[in-house]
């Protein structure tokens, strides 16, 4: 099939999973309340001093969204092996690719929503200038989490088939995201700062490097993942 | 559908395939042969390996050894040709719960690269008795309802060659007329299907002959247990075949 | 595989055990080498020494990862299961040696800058490959299909040694805009032949421990084989049709 016919198959699975996730929003519910959590218990954890507390909101924020994203992976393939689900997505003709893109835009579209609630929660609770540092904070989001999702829904798609998934997935995705969360970490905290050493650009470019290596790689990969 | 194969080509030959799970050796070694336009029932108890062998024709599963086509195409090599021509109904409908029964035939058929056609979803679930429950969501199905929408998704899209796993099972005497027919609508086309069951009472109107598997082998005819069952169920056969003749003049 | 017997050959494979010598004795060799031959340190003395362990084991850790990159890739291409219990065999003998590098590197760290454990590049690349180690052996635990660990197994180690640079280079780079002091790193040349020889050293005994555990893994193959055979073979000539 033709790459515009393989990137409509990828459009109706990540409109399949949306509509879905839409009727019921159970994940995102619970996704979103256990972020919420997290920065919570954060906030409880690093003390109540303003300043602290901003200093380590960058990071704070990465690894909330980090752990609430890891938890949505997994559902979005239980999704599909109840009532065999994946076995009758593998029959259909054409390129299990689209399968991969699909997923990965439902996923992305996901937790882009999660963090809509998420980035201005955690700039109430710590106190931070969400607008000063103007759109370069949103690509830095947009990148940390399109890398995020990458790796996160080609694990996933091993983790959720093997034993022990809650655990698996985490243990395989986090160690791959070191780079990611550096750059992403970094790149926020200088942003906050209004960027005075002009740090954000290297570490802006190491997201994108980081997410068209993973992209490239996760994409070809998948077809070994997914067969039987 | 047009296929590029020769007439020549069986809809499906295998040629000893045998499956392992771990230590378990599931199917030992099958060779079977179906001839476009003919329809096999595949009989043997429960955890005899029927699914098993339905799912390596289909290439959800890969043989461990053992190598098979279906219309000239290899199972390991031409996987996605053979997709294109594989049509199956199974245990798992592969259905999604929060979905409305029309919104699950559009995806399917976006799946396969083609437009979701409004009019024909609704013909499709007009033929298997769903009309009216189209537009609810798949989790207030009953069992029977599932199995219908499966089958819709087939006659969306009729595969040349249809591998029923326990079609019969869930349905009541309506439905399995409506299988029936729509296998015989398969095979008229110069397809195929093989149908793995143990009531063989239900597919004995569509079938050409029977195989059975033990211990991981196929063997040709019936069970002989289960012969015994069709004699005393005599009755039940011969009405059956009224029925699906009163279904197929319909 | 084969699935000829030769118990002479399978309880004593020779050349495996005439090569576990030879690493044995090139490893005490070298070793002592480098303990006794070498001056002591200007600034750390005999402590030093702990890098003739601590360094070759750091590489040998990566080449491992490197080589189960490789296998995996040889068993997608030649879809023959030996390739993926070679590199399983190779990812076992790596984590050990990563493990030795932590914990070597662990125990450097505490007298020459008074603490366990530094945000050093190197150390916490180190650390961040032990988790990719213990994350593909997990897997590896987890599932049961044997194509399908092996299909899953490779690509892991594909992305992961794609990963590995980029941790190494994000990692410095963090520690750099920081502004803390990396570790010394310059080598004396007179350390260098020595710090050769143990680099062999743990080359041989990687190879002879990856050897040894594909051995036993393909022996356990071979008898899953002969009892699958076995198992083959009909009780009843069946009718083929």
């Amino acid at each position: 099939m033709s790459v515009a016919s393989e990137l409509a198959r990828a459009r109706a699975i990540a409109w399949k999973d949306l509509t879905a996730e839409r009727r019921t929003k159970a994940n995102f519910n619970a996704v979103l309340f256990f972020a919420a959590l997290v920065l919570l218990l954060f906030g409880f954890a690093l003390g109540p001093d303003n300043d602290a507390l901003r200093g380590a909101a960058a990071g704070v924020l990465w690894l909330t969204v980090l752990f609430g994203g890891v938890l949505s992976f997994n559902r979005s393939y239980e999704m599909e092996l109840e009532g065999g689900a994946l076995e009758a997505l593998l029959l259909y003709p054409g390129d299990r690719r689209a399968l991969f893109l699909g997923k990965l835009l439902a996923n992305l579209a996901f937790l882009l929503l999660v963090e809509l609630v998420l980035v201005p929660l955690a700039a109430v609770l710590y106190d931070l200038p969400l607008f000063r540092p103007g759109p370069g904070l949103f690509g830095v989001i947009i990148l940390g989490t399109l890398g995020f999702v990458t790796l996160g829904t080609f694990y996933a798609a091993m983790a959720s088939r093997a034993r022990a998934r809650e655990v698996l997935l985490p243990l395989l995705l986090f160690p791959m995201l070191v780079p990611l969360l550096l750059a992403a970490v970094e790149a926020t905290k200088a942003l906050l700062a209004r960027d005075l050493m002009g740090d954000a650009g290297s570490w802006i470019r190491l997201l994108v490097v980081f997410d068209v290596i993973f992209l490239v790689a996760s994409f070809f990969a998948f077809e070994y993942v997914i067969e039987e | 559908m047009q296929t590029s194969t020769g007439a020549a080509d069986p809809a499906a030959d295998l040629q000893g395939i045998a499956r392992r799970f771990g230590r378990r050796w599931v199917l030992r070694g099958v060779s079977l042969r179906v001839e476009p336009g003919e329809t096999v029932a595949l009989m043997g108890r429960n955890g005899s390996g029927k699914t098993t062998l339905l799912r390596i024709v289909s290439t959800a599963l890969s043989p461990t050894r053992g190598a098979g086509r279906v219309f000239g195409h290899d199972l390991r090599r031409a996987g996605a040709r053979v997709r294109e021509l594989v049509g199956v109904l199974g245990h798992a409908a592969g259905l999604y719960e929060d979905l409305t029964g029309v919104e699950n035939l559009k995806f399917a058929l976006r799946m396969c690269g083609r437009r979701p056609d409004r009019a024909a979803i609704e013909d499709a679930l007009a033929e298997v008795g769903l009309a009216d429950a189209g537009d609810e969501r798949v989790r207030t199905y009953s069992a029977g309802m599932r199995r219908r929408l499966a089958l819709a998704r087939l006659v969306l899209r009729p595969p040349r060659l249809l591998l029923l796993d326990e079609p019969y099972a869930a349905f009541d005497v309506d439905g399995i007329r409506k299988v029936n027919d729509f296998v015989r609508q398969v095979t008229a086309a110069g397809g195929a299907a093989i149908i793995s069951t143990h009531d063989l009472e239900r597919a004995l109107p569509v079938a050409d002959r029977v195989v059975h598997i033990l211990d991981g082998q196929l063997y040709e005819g019936a069970p002989a247990d289960l012969d015994l069952r069709i004699e005393r169920a005599g009755g039940d056969v011969a009405e059956e075949a009224v029925h699906s003749a009163a279904g197929g003049a319909r | 595989m084969g699935t000829g017997f030769d118990a002479a050959r399978v309880l004593r494979p020779r050349g495996l055990q005439f090569f576990g010598w030879f690493a044995l004795l090139f490893f005490l060799a070298s070793q002592a080498g480098g303990l006794l031959l070498t001056p002591p340190d200007r600034d750390m003395g005999h402590l030093q020494k702990i890098m003739y362990v601590h360094v070759p084991s750091a590489w040998m850790s990566l080449l491992a990862y490197a080589i189960v990159f490789g296998f995996g890739v040889m068993f997608l291409w030649k879809r023959d299961l030996k390739w993926d219990l070679m590199a399983a065999a190779t990812a076992e003998a790596g984590i050990v040696f990563t493990g030795l590098a932590l914990l070597t590197g662990s125990i450097w760290g505490r007298p020459t800058w008074g603490i366990w454990w530094t945000w050093d590049a190197r150390l916490t690349s180190e650390a961040v490959l032990f988790i990719m180690y213990a994350g593909y052996l997990a897997l590896r635990a987890m599932t049961d299909d044997e194509m399908r660990r092996a299909r899953w197994s490779a690509a892991i180690a594909a992305l992961g040694f794609l990963n590995t640079y980029i941790v190494y280079m994000s990692v410095r780079w963090w520690r750099t805009l920081h502004q803390i002091q990396s570790s010394p790193s310059t080598v004396d040349p007179q350390y260098v032949l020595f710090l050769r020889l143990n680099a062999f050293a743990f080359l041989f005994i990687l190879i002879w421990f990856a050897a040894s555990r594909y051995r036993v893994a393909r022996l356990t193959r071979d008898i899953e084989e002969s009892v699958e055979e076995r198992a083959l073979r009909p009780q009843t000539e069946g009718v083929h049709v």
